[in-house]
């Protein structure tokens, strides 16, 4: 609106009503246009039971399947296909597992200098007891990174797709009812079960988180795990308790907080090495819990994110907010 | 290859012919989740605990949780409650057309 002109005189401008028009603030057919009130169509009753009759021999003819020969004949092409595909596929993936090396042998093309590399030096290159967790954080950390943003691909998607709003307060509040329809109400079996097995679920999970780099298991496994404990907690108890511990502040500070530790930590690494193996972080005695050097704080970040995210998921799936 | 193992790996086989066949939605789900289960086992006997582990967490933990959840969106679940409210509608439904054509009559 001009500061020139009074409010009466720019009403009257062809931009005012153009602005209007685009806002759609006014109906232009309001008040220009006669409104007749509509008569009701009388259809006779005759015309009604000729059009039913038409429709049910219509509908008769179409959906005659016994009588339809190319139907038939199709369906049973259908079948036969379906069967020998089935069958051919299944030939075929034991044809090929049948070419395979067979297990256990020397001259594998598996057992090349790659794995002898790991298996032989990996103790002492990455102070990790549990070979595999060495190698997923600290020789192939690149990749596990790309892994770890794949699922924050994932959850972005999940929460683009069923994360409502709360302006929609109608809908809220019957899709509320509705997702409390099947939920046990102070079950109490369920709650005395989950009072016991919650803690021993959650607390496996962080033992299986920080020994990720002596016994099997890791990041991922244990996140899991806690993310699992959660998803039953929930259950047991409701929505209204389980909202006091995890809010959706909690999962943005937890999920940016534990990528951006990787990424930093991960960054150092390479940057410090060529080949990242030089990173200046002391290994320390290899079996103590505090050892491996980044690969322990690696698998503490990866857990944070996996148990976030299952929760996350499971909340989405089940209310669409948090 | 064990007895045990064998044993195992049939178990495995007949969950996952039967997870195709069967009609319940919800059968399916159950039927898949202890394929997961005892697909971990089959990881520990085959000495690969961590995946072990990982299997059981998310295979037959959080997926077919979401798979109970999902099929409660779309209402495959039958509830109780949803049944009566079913027939009670379809009772009506008759009720309704009993009447329409005693009136006609």
């Amino acid at each position: 609106m001009s500061k020139l002109k009074s409010r009466e005189e720019y009403e009257k401008t062809g931009s005012f009503r153009f602005w209007r028009w685009l806002d759609g603030r006014r109906d232009p057919y309001v008040g220009q246009v006669e409104m007749k009130p509509q008569t009701p169509v009388e259809t006779p009753e005759l015309t009604i039971r000729e059009r039913l009759r038409d429709s049910q021999a219509v509908r008769d003819k179409v959906y005659d399947i016994e009588n339809n020969k190319s139907l038939n004949f199709f369906h049973r092409v259908y079948v036969l296909a379906a069967i020998v595909y089935c069958v051919g596929l299944a030939v075929i993936l034991l044809a090929m597992v049948a070419y395979l090396p067979p297990t256990g042998e020397a001259d594998r093309p598996v057992n090349n200098e790659v794995s002898a590399r790991y298996i032989e030096s990996g103790l002492q290159e990455t102070g990790a007891v549990n070979i595999v967790t060495g190698m997923i954080l600290d020789y192939r950390a690149f990749d596990t990174f790309g892994e770890s943003n794949v699922l924050f691909a994932a959850t972005t998607t999940v929460l683009i797709l069923l994360h409502r709003k709360k302006k929609n307060q109608d809908g809220r509040v019957e899709e509320l009812e509705n997702d409390r329809l099947l939920e046990p109400k102070r079950d109490a079996i369920l709650q005395g079960s989950a009072t016991v097995l919650v803690p021993i679920i959650i607390l496996f999970g962080i033992y299986v988180i920080l020994n990720g780099h002596l016994s099997p298991g890791g990041g991922f496994s244990g996140g899991a795990v806690i993310g699992a404990g959660l998803i039953l907690y929930l259950s047991a108890f409701g929505f209204e308790r389980a909202e006091k511990l995890f809010t959706e502040k909690l999962y943005k500070t937890v999920s940016f907080a534990a990528l951006t530790t990787y990424c930093l930590a991960k960054s150092y690494s390479f940057f410090t090495g060529a080949n990242h193996l030089e990173s200046h972080i002391p290994l320390g005695t290899p079996g103590a819990i505090l050892s491996s050097g980044l690969i322990f704080v690696l698998n503490i970040c990866v857990g944070m994110v996996v148990a976030c995210t299952m929760y996350t998921f499971y909340v989405m799936f089940r209310k669409g907010d948090f | 290859m064990t007895v045990f193992q064998c044993v195992l790996f049939g178990f495995l086989i007949v969950c996952a012919v039967s997870v195709s066949f069967s009609k319940n939605l919800l059968n399916s789900v159950l039927i898949y989740m202890s394929f997961s289960l005892v697909m971990s086992i089959v990881w520990v006997t085959l000495q690969s605990p961590d995946l072990a582990i990982t299997e059981a967490a998310v295979g037959a933990g959080i997926t077919s949780l979401l798979f109970f959840a999902t099929l409660k969106k779309i209402h495959a679940i039958n509830t109780r409650r949803e049944q009566e409210k079913k027939d009670v509608f379809q009772g009506l439904n008759e009720k309704n057309v009993g009447e329409e054509v005693s009136r006609r009559e």
